[in-house]
């Protein structure tokens, strides 16, 4: 079993007026950054890295890092970064990028030489993992939509050969070009790091991650669908003639403990309310759906289905509800008949875990047993959610939460890819922890 | 107009391999109408007006619409050549070529690679052109409704035009179209560097229409383009905004018969 921490690293602006109880409705790439504060930037990029070092000196297993642009919720614009950082400010604990948004790299090459240095660095430490990103990343980057399925491929393949291909070698591709490959910089893990692929349900990049045989992380989702997901990686792996097992599966959920029930009620109902994060389920950003589906995106057909007439087009058809663009007003309304996503709500159905360890570890263990992932991450210290809030959870998981985890995955049996490699199903020697970074 | 009526017919030609469909009405010199970006909403009535005048051919751009895509298509330029070679085909020489907002755009550049086949050119709320002053609308940024409506010179003709609630097979349309459009004109959006360079060559006379009223295109567009072509005519329909062709059918109409002589 693998054990990673996870936090969005909000831009938690007390005064901004954004979020959950001050009222101000925000919607996705709507905010203008006229009213972002680099003092207070600077403060929360520093408080989030010292969780980070402490979440290793607890006993996690790795430190999860993931990539948003223009939006508040998540500081990670420039994730490797931090990753760099992290590389040497820790030293045993994993470094797990999930993910680098390939398609909006206009040179994937310099992302590849990137992550070899951010390797080499950690001694080995970093866990790559490659997303698509949603419609905000590629509007930030002006990345064209239609070509951000063809592009994460292509750029995935050349990041690959970076990597393991002896250089110089040319690359002309359909969306990449160069005529001289050949970085100073390799992957301090051979033939290269490991690949995790995270996403939410999206039935290509399941099969894809399980036609490569690379960990598909669940961002977070609801437990049934998440199995739903886990079942068709399966599918695809028997397809390809391999057993997908528990080290293909990775989970990431929302854990916060405390040393009260009480505190830890109070810490949980952050994740939803006040300050940041404004786009958590629960709280009252609002997504606008053309945004997050840009054309293209999702694959659509090469040829409109009907002949369409301006007469017979204006006799027939109602709007189909889901194609609509939410406005404020509805979500309001959604969000005042405080039924799917409130804070209780996500309590009953386990999309948050709260409580002291003594609560919190059996319902833990329903997750491990219902779905049998070889790699977790908890989810903790975000939204509102203050310093004090993630080191007392940090450090009673550290003392309780991990050891206990780590007996219950023994007794299921479940192997992450650092104990069985995804790619053969074969046993890996476990090495000396080697003591990396900071010497 | 009504489709027990049907005045029109419907054909699919082959170029470079790909089919592309085409309406087509009336007797006349040739006109051939290059589609907005929103894609080809059928036999609308500013055809059915200028058919009155002279043979209408309306093609399905490729890749929108019952035109196959070209998948290889990058630019709006790949489409002009292929809008080329469908002429060849379908109506060769002695051209009235009238392009629609982003029409406008691969007929002009069009006429910069082949002004020989043409009468005579009509770009109408055409995209194309870096504005000097202003920016052009960026669809990729709103909802199709918004973007359509703005189009129009109010909310009320916009409604009257489609109704309260849009027909499921026109938003299918748009959202069908929007793909395409991306495919082509994602960065720049709705310009080409490359082509104020070298309308100083095209002869062709023209006739640069845009409604008083337009937001997609800034006005702008129609001054520069007036500027750049060497036998341009500039006229503002007061109080149109940029889909001329819906608003301002008869009108429009009788501005391209006027200066193509139908």
């Amino acid at each position: 079993m693998f054990i990673g921490y996870f936090t969005e690293r909000p831009y938690q602006d007390q005064k901004s007026g954004y979020f959950g109880a001050t009222g101000r409705d925000i919607a996705d790439l709507g905010i203008s950054n006229s009213e972002y504060d680099p003092r207070l930037g600077s403060e929360l990029y520093n408080r989030y890295l010292d969780e980070k070092v402490y979440a290793e000196e607890m006993g996690f297993d790795g430190v999860m890092l993931n990539e948003h642009h223009s939006t508040p919720f998540c500081m990670g614009g420039v994730v490797n970064v931090e990753a760099a950082i992290l590389a040497r400010i820790t030293k045993r604990a994993k470094i797990v990028i999930l993910g680098n948004v390939l398609p909006i790299w206009d040179d994937p090459l310099w992302l590849a030489e990137e992550l070899a240095e951010i390797d080499m660095i950690s001694r080995g430490r970093l866990v790559t993992g490659w997303v698509r990103g949603t419609g905000r990343e590629s509007v930030a980057h002006n990345a064209q939509s239609p070509f951000n399925w063809e592009r994460f491929q292509e750029a995935h393949d050349l990041v690959l050969a970076a990597w393991t291909k002896p250089g110089p070698f040319r690359w002309e591709g359909e969306h990449y070009n160069y005529r001289y490959v050949n970085p100073w910089a390799k992957t301090y893990q051979q033939p290269h790091p490991q690949i995790w692929i995270p996403g939410v349900m999206s039935r290509n990049t399941v099969k894809w991650a399980a036609e490569h045989r690379y960990p598909y992380v669940m961002l977070a989702t609801d437990l049934e669908p998440t199995k739903n997901s886990y079942d068709y990686y399966t599918e695809v792996a028997n397809e390809q003639g391999y057993e997908a097992g528990t080290q293909h599966r990775s989970y990431l959920f929302k854990v916060h403990v405390d040393e009260t029930e009480e505190l830890a009620d109070q810490a949980a109902r952050k994740y939803v309310e006040g300050p940041s994060n404004p786009f958590l389920e629960g709280n009252q950003g609002i997504v606008r759906p053309y945004l997050q589906n840009l054309p293209g995106m999702t694959s659509r057909t090469n040829l409109l289905p009907t002949v369409t007439s301006y007469t017979q087009a204006r006799a027939r058809g109602r709007l189909q509800e889901h194609e609509q663009a939410r406005t404020i007003e509805e979500a309001k309304a959604a969000r005042s008949a405080d039924q799917f996503g409130s804070y209780e709500n996500q309590l009953d159905r386990m999309s948050i875990i709260t409580g002291t360890p003594k609560t919190v570890i059996p319902k833990i263990r329903h997750v491990l047993e219902y779905l049998r992932p070889g790699s977790i991450f908890f989810w903790d210290g975000d939204g509102a959610m203050d310093h004090d809030d993630a080191m007392r959870s940090l450090r009673l998981m550290g003392e309780e939460v991990i050891p206990a985890t780590r007996e219950m995955a023994k007794e299921l049996d479940l192997k992450s890819p650092f104990e069985v490699d995804t790619q053969t199903n074969e046993p890996i020697e476990q090495e000396e922890v080697v003591a990396a970074g900071g010497q | 107009m009504t489709t027990a009526e049907q005045t029109w017919t419907e054909s699919t030609t082959e170029v470079a391999g790909l089919g592309v469909r085409y309406l087509q009405a009336g007797d006349g010199p040739n006109v051939v109408v290059l589609h907005h970006s929103s894609g080809n909403l059928g036999w609308i009535p500013f055809y059915e007006a200028l058919s009155r005048n002279f043979t209408v051919t309306v093609p399905d751009l490729p890749g929108y619409g019952q035109s196959e895509r070209p998948v290889w298509a990058r630019e709006p330029r790949d489409i002009a050549i292929l809008v080329d070679r469908f002429l060849a085909k379908v109506a060769p020489e002695d051209v009235v070529l009238v392009g629609l907002g982003f029409g406008g755009f691969i007929a002009a550049e069009l006429a910069s690679m082949h002004q020989e086949r043409l009468a005579s050119l009509v770009l109408v709320g055409a995209a194309g052109l870096q504005p000097d002053e202003g920016e052009i609308l960026d669809q990729m940024l709103i909802d199709y409704a918004e973007y359509m409506s703005a189009g129009f010179r109010d909310e009320e003709h916009y409604r009257e035009m489609f109704g309260e609630e849009v027909a499921k097979e026109v938003r299918e349309l748009w959202d069908f179209s929007r793909e395409m459009t991306a495919r082509l004109s994602w960065k720049p959006y709705m310009f080409n560097r490359r082509l104020p360079q070298v309308l100083g060559e095209v002869g062709t006379p023209t006739l640069v229409v845009y409604g008083g009223e337009e937001r997609v295109i800034p006005l702008a567009c129609a001054r520069q383009y007036a500027d750049l072509l060497p036998n341009a005519t500039l006229e503002i329909v007061e109080g149109a905004g940029h889909y001329l062709d819906y608003e301002e059918p008869e009108a429009l109409a009788t501005l391209i018969a006027g200066h193509a002589g139908g």
